[in-house]
């Protein structure tokens, strides 16, 4: 079978995109090699790392793992689309003055992550280092640290990861 | 030159400046090797080989080629002939030799990454297949003594008579220990772009050295040097994986040959960097100590072995920390290494210190047990008035200090030398000791323009690295000190062969030689054009020689600290509490200077606990290659990071008076989890990595 | 990957009849494991049959005290369901001990009971292996062997069953919904997953072209406490290499009622049915609990690079039982 050929549509940081694409393009290479938004990374297209999350109608996932196909009309928010002009979004801030990354090809990934985990603290979803499934969310560093474990970063900066997120989410 | 070099007053220097490439970070617009944008850009795909030793017999691309969208399919009976096939790493496709599996045996070009992948998957081969050996171990027939070492170091040294001092010493260690094959695993996987227009090569790669790429790239392919350019503004991680060019950059370069005009973008897949860019080789070390009743020692011997490829040799210095380390009057440290059918190992995260100091210091926990002494006192009775191997003085050494300010710290005075006596919701706990330590390098060969802007600001450029390390900023303020002006004044340029030549991002040197360069280059602009330069005058200044280095051992100390909890009923362990002190001279940024430092602690966690590529010998290639099965420290592993340092005044390293830090941090770690898991349990644990299989009764 | 087709299903019968029309076709859920796999080449598909808008991603109480999980809901919305959080907590544990926030917003129901192994000579195409290509053998006998199991494997297949959801639903006797062209059956969870024999690609019982339409999740009766407790290298976004979800019921200091379910022992949820007998009418005391434990583990059959998890599993399995009958005295 020769490659199929689709058309999907996509609203990425606020802009309507259109393309004809490959069924196998993940939204993942959607976005880096079509449409030049570069800010979401490839660190393992394989839903092990995180360097590749997005917000997809609002929710963090893999990109990599997301076929292009089965996501159209979807709005898309990437690293990208976060702050208000010149204005950084306040993780983008806190992440530059705790110094969160170093690399930095994970901070895309680590950002809009921590976006969808405050969403989802927000919403009292609980996790595994939950003590009580039903209580209210108290964003200690455990639950942060846990929430963010699905991204991976070799620099090790953990360390500054943690407070640049509390200090937003308290 | 014949005096201590002038210091630079510092100004800039020591403050927490904020990273000066995190907005762009942040806000996911600083470009990767893979990213820099291109018109209609062709995409290339390795096909690796499937056996670990033999022959490609045949190769069928009829299949591959016949995929639309496809443009090339290269294997070495029609790829370009290298002109240069000294070293076996680079030399791809120039036979049907295989020397490990997981080599790169052809390429596939197409239109789109999908094409690419898919087709290099119908490329067919056979081989004429040969036994394989893939397991480094003890007294392996083809250990062999290698002229010298990675760093330059002598294979062997001798002082002394070890034998007969270990016969007659009170106590001895007489244990072997080892480190499994371990892999850089960068977040950015190892990427290129590149472009042949024209007779020029023009690479976007993810390296820790743009000069480096050029020099081992351009004799391939028969350019001068000139003909090549290499662009890297930003690298996703490095870890010494990127230290030196890998031959997917062959690959992509021949690709673009065959296709002139048109960019080529290839990156590896994560599995691929399993095989592909490097890795740590797998330690066996004998370490032998003597000593008195109160731990004074007298021996000192360290026999280590790695392992190479049979393409290409490369033996890490395991040993050589033992020759500086502590007092002894007889010492004995040797490498020999073997040749495997294994992928070409190379640098990662301090190369020799960091497997050397896990064996040594875990040694030294167990000397101090039996002596029954202290394991800080132990580390403090054995402080050498001078360097042991040269006899050097110290241009600093601040190791106790450490010691002290970390024992402090951890609350090291709660800790009952009795293995297993401590225990707190339903855990073993226990605390742990080890030194680390981390030589200081200059290399030469880095030189840096300074030129005067309008408005007083000025342009420092050279062709230096960031892979994390903090080098956009740190090498501004040390800029701006030199020219004596404010940061904002200084706009500086990296990453670019069309800059001064640089030396690789490697051995925690980029502070040394650039910041020396940069310095120089300021101080000749001032020298020449006085403090008010008109715009466009410009000078050059090189990294230089600095006399000291024959007259001073200099390194950097620290001290690490772990708790480890081992949990009763499953042997579950965890690493909730590290700190660090470390006394590496001036630095020039604390705030990117503590996350170097908490980096390398992270990551000496990391191989302490979870890392390990699983060799199966079967197959003859590493089992678990990739990011779900070769685990690395997540968020949650990281409890609480304790890193601190010491006011460090060494007039001797350098201009700054800076030591480097980029690789000390990992030193030691994996040897304080060691010895805690030690006292949490009684279980000694002599093979990385620690895991909850031990504590299983 | 090889080229596809995509079609998006409008109804359970459309996407029913599209894969029995093509013995290629698969259906696509969340997409973390198919992707995953077809990126390898461990799977091949020339149609995908996309299953996310059919109605099926609700979770919807029973009459008789249960809950019914469409089979399309995240991973993310079962875990964080008010319902199941307070009915069943081994459950909600068991998803959120699993993969990370991002993969737990894609992952479904269905898709995460058909998870397939995460045996690495199974994802590397370039090495022999049963389950992917039958008959060519397991390289895994002579090879890594850290994630497998020790439990109803065979020579053909060491493999272990990757869900951590699974199997805190074989421990609360979920039933398994599915419709196929004859219409729907229902498969009891336990029932569900296969162990390896001399087929060891065959992963369950479903038929080509049967899709998961829902999990039935019985009540617990009342004064069942649950508890999921997963064992792993790392602290988090690992799989399990033990893990037990248990349900225990303590009166008067006697076991009235236990279920337990192992993960990351054998080719699928591990119902530990030996040592549930062991422990019924049992007074609740470690002794039991080991006993019960050492009971299950009579047929472990380890190899040498798993070993460890028969202790691992004995101490593991005690721990649970143990802090439950704690949490149940109370």
């Amino acid at each position: 079978m020769d490659a199929v050929e689709v058309e999907v549509s996509l609203r990425v940081d606020g802009r309507q995109r259109r393309l004809t694409l490959d069924t196998r393009t993940s939204l993942l290479d959607a976005l880096r090699e079509r449409l030049g938004v570069t800010g979401p990374k490839k660190g393992c297209d394989h839903g092990q790392c995180g360097a590749c999350t997005i917000l997809l109608d609002g929710r963090r996932v893999n990109s990599c793992l997301a076929l292009a196909v089965a996501h159209d009309e979807a709005e898309i928010t990437t690293v990208e689309g976060l702050a208000d002009g010149d204005t950084l979004h306040p993780l983008q801030e806190s992440f530059v003055r705790h110094d969160g990354f170093q690399c930095g090809y994970c901070t895309p990934g680590q950002i809009c992550s921590a976006v969808g985990m405050l969403t989802e603290a927000e919403a009292g979803w609980p996790s595994a280092v939950s003590a009580d499934l039903t209580a209210p969310v108290e964003l200690t560093d455990a639950e942060i640290s846990e929430r963010m474990s699905g991204n991976l970063c070799r620099c090790g900066a953990y360390a500054g990861i943690v407070p640049a997120i509390a200090e937003v989410a308290r | 030159m014949t005096t201590t070099e002038q210091r630079l007053t510092p100004r800039a220097m020591g403050v927490p400046l904020d990273r000066l490439d995190g907005p762009a970070k942040v806000t996911g617009t600083a470009r990767y090797a893979f990213e820099h944008p291109q018109t209609q850009p062709l995409y290339l795909h390795p096909v690796q080989a499937t056996v670990a030793a033999g022959r490609i017999t045949a190769i069928e691309t009829g299949a591959a080629e016949a995929v639309p969208g496809v443009l090339a399919v290269l294997t070495h009976l029609n790829a370009p002939r290298l002109a240069d096939t000294s070293d076996g790493e680079l030399a791809i496709l120039q036979s049907g030799g295989v020397a490990f599996r997981g080599q790169i045996i052809g390429g596939v070009v197409a239109t789109s990454p999908e094409t690419a992948r898919h087709a290099a998957s119908l490329v067919r081969t056979a081989y004429d297949e040969q036994p394989h050996d893939v397991v480094l171990r003890a007294g392996h027939e083809g250990l062999y003594a290698p002229d010298s070492v990675n760093g330059g170091y002598d294979t062997d040294q001798v002082q002394g008579d070890v034998e007969a001092a270990l016969a007659s010493a009170d106590v001895t260690v007489d244990q072997t220990y080892t480190t499994p094959t371990l892999h850089n695993n960068p977040m950015e996987p190892h990427s290129t772009i590149a472009v042949w227009d024209d007779g020029q090569l023009t690479l976007y790669d993810s390296t820790q050295g743009v000069h480096m790429v050029r020099k081992s790239v351009a004799p391939l392919f028969g350019l001068d040097p000139e003909q090549v350019r290499v662009i890297s503004p930003h690298v996703g991680g490095g870890f010494g994986s990127k230290g030196n060019a890998h031959a997917h950059v062959v690959l992509a370069a021949m690709a673009a040959r065959q296709l002139p005009g048109r960019p080529v973008k290839l990156a590896l897949t994560r599995q691929q960097m399993f095989f592909l860019a490097g890795y740590r080789t797998p330690t066996l070390q004998r370490v032998r100590l003597g000593a008195d009743r109160d731990g004074r020692f007298s021996a000192i011997s360290v026999e280590a072995i790695s392992q190479t490829a049979r393409i290409k040799e490369f033996t890490e210095q395991t040993a050589v920390a033992a020759r500086m380390m502590y007092a002894a009057p007889n010492r004995r440290t040797t490498h020999r290494v073997t040749r495997l059918d294994v992928p070409v190992p190379s640098w990662m995260r301090a190369p020799g210190e960091c497997p050397g100091m896990f064996a040594a210091e875990v040694a030294m926990d167990e000397l101090a047990e039996a002596c029954g002494l202290d394991p800080v006192e132990l580390r403090v009775r054995n402080e050498p008035e001078t360097d042991p191997e040269t006899g050097h003085p110290f241009s600093s050494r601040n190791l106790v200090a450490c010691l002290r300010e970390g024992a402090r710290r951890i609350g090291w005075e709660r800790r009952d030398p009795t293995p297993g006596a401590r225990r707190e919701n339903g855990a073993l706990v226990g605390l742990g000791v080890s030194a680390s330590v981390y030589p200081v390098f200059r290399m030469p060969g880095s030189a840096a323009r300074v030129r005067a802007e309008a408005g007083g600001r000025y342009t420092v450029s050279i062709g230096a690295a960031d892979l994390g390390t903090g080098t956009w900023t740190a090498l501004t303020q040390i800029a701006a000190d030199a020219l004596e002006v404010p940061v904002e004044h200084v706009d500086l340029r990296i990453g670019d062969t069309a800059l001064p030549p640089a030396t690789v991002a490697g051995g925690s040197s980029g502070i040394t030689c650039w910041g020396s360069a940069i310095v120089h280059a300021a101080r000749e602009l001032r020298g020449q054009h006085g403090r008010s330069p008109a715009e466009g005058a410009e000078a050059v200044g090189e990294t230089g020689d600095n006399p000291d280095t024959e007259r001073y051992a200099m390194y950097a100390f620290g001290a690490q600290f772990a708790e480890v909890r081992v949990d009763a009923d499953t042997g579950e362990v965890r690493a909730p509490r590290l700190v660090g002190v470390f006394a590496a001279g001036r630095i020039i940024n604390p705030k990117t200077a503590r996350s170097q430092l908490l980096g390398g602690m992270t990551m000496g966690l990391s191989m302490a606990l979870y890392e390990q590529s699983h060799v199966d010998p079967s197959i003859g290639q590493v089992a678990n290659h990739d990011f779900a099965e070769y685990h690395i420290a997540t968020n949650a592993d990281i409890g609480s990071l304790d890193v601190s340092w010491l006011d460090e005044d060494d007039p001797h390293v350098n201009a700054m008076g800076s030591k480097g830090i980029g690789e000390i941090g990992i030193v030691g770690t994996a040897a304080a989890v060691a010895n805690a898991a030690y006292n949490a349990t009684g279980v000694r644990i002599r093979d990385l990595p620690v895991t909850l299989d031990a504590f299983l009764s | 990957m090889r080229p596809f087709d995509y079609r998006r299903a409008d109804d359970i019968d459309g996407a029913v009849a599209m894969l029995a029309l093509n013995p290629s076709a698969a259906f696509l859920g969340g997409g973390t494991n198919l992707v995953d796999h077809l990126r390898l080449g461990v799977t091949a598909p020339d149609l995908l049959v996309d299953v996310t808008r059919l109605g099926l991603d609700r979770i919807e109480p029973l009459a008789d005290g249960g809950v019914r999980v469409g089979g399309t809901v995240r991973n993310s919305d079962l875990a964080a369901d008010r319902l199941v959080r307070e009915r069943y907590p081994v459950l909600a544990q068991a998803l959120l001990s699993g993969a990370s926030g991002q993969l737990r917003n894609l992952a479904t129901t269905g898709g995460n009971l058909l998870q397939r192994t995460r045996c690495v000579y199974f994802q590397d195409v370039t090495t022999p292996c049963g389950k992917r290509e039958p008959g060519s053998g397991c390289s895994a006998l002579r090879g890594y062997q850290r994630y497998h199991a020790i439990l109803g494997a065979s020579s053909a297949c060491i493999a272990t069953h990757p869900s951590d959801m699974a199997v805190a639903m074989a421990a609360l006797d979920a039933v398994v919904r599915v419709r196929g062209r004859d219409g729907e059956r229902a498969v009891p969870l336990t029932d569900f997953h296969r162990l390896p024999g001399d087929e060891p690609q065959r992963d369950t019982v479903l038929q080509h072209g049967e899709l998961i339409t829902a999990v039935d999740l019985p009540p617990l009766p009342e004064g069942m406490r649950s508890r999921y407790r997963k064992v792993r290298d790392r602290a988090s976004y690992a799989f399990a290499l033990v893990s037990v979800a248990a349900v225990l019921d303590v009166r008067d200091g006697t076991v009235a009622d236990v279920r337990i379910a192992l993960g990351g022992v054998a080719h699928k949820p591990w119902r530990a049915s030996v040592a549930e007998r062991e422990l019924r009418g049992a007074p609740a005391t470690a002794d039991s609990f080991r006993r019960a434990a050492d009971a299950e583990l009579a047929a472990a059959e380890p190899v040498e690079g798993n070993a460890f998890k028969v202790p691992l599993v004995r101490g593991t399995l005690v721990a649970v039982l143990r802090e439950l009958s704690e949490e149940t005295a109370r």
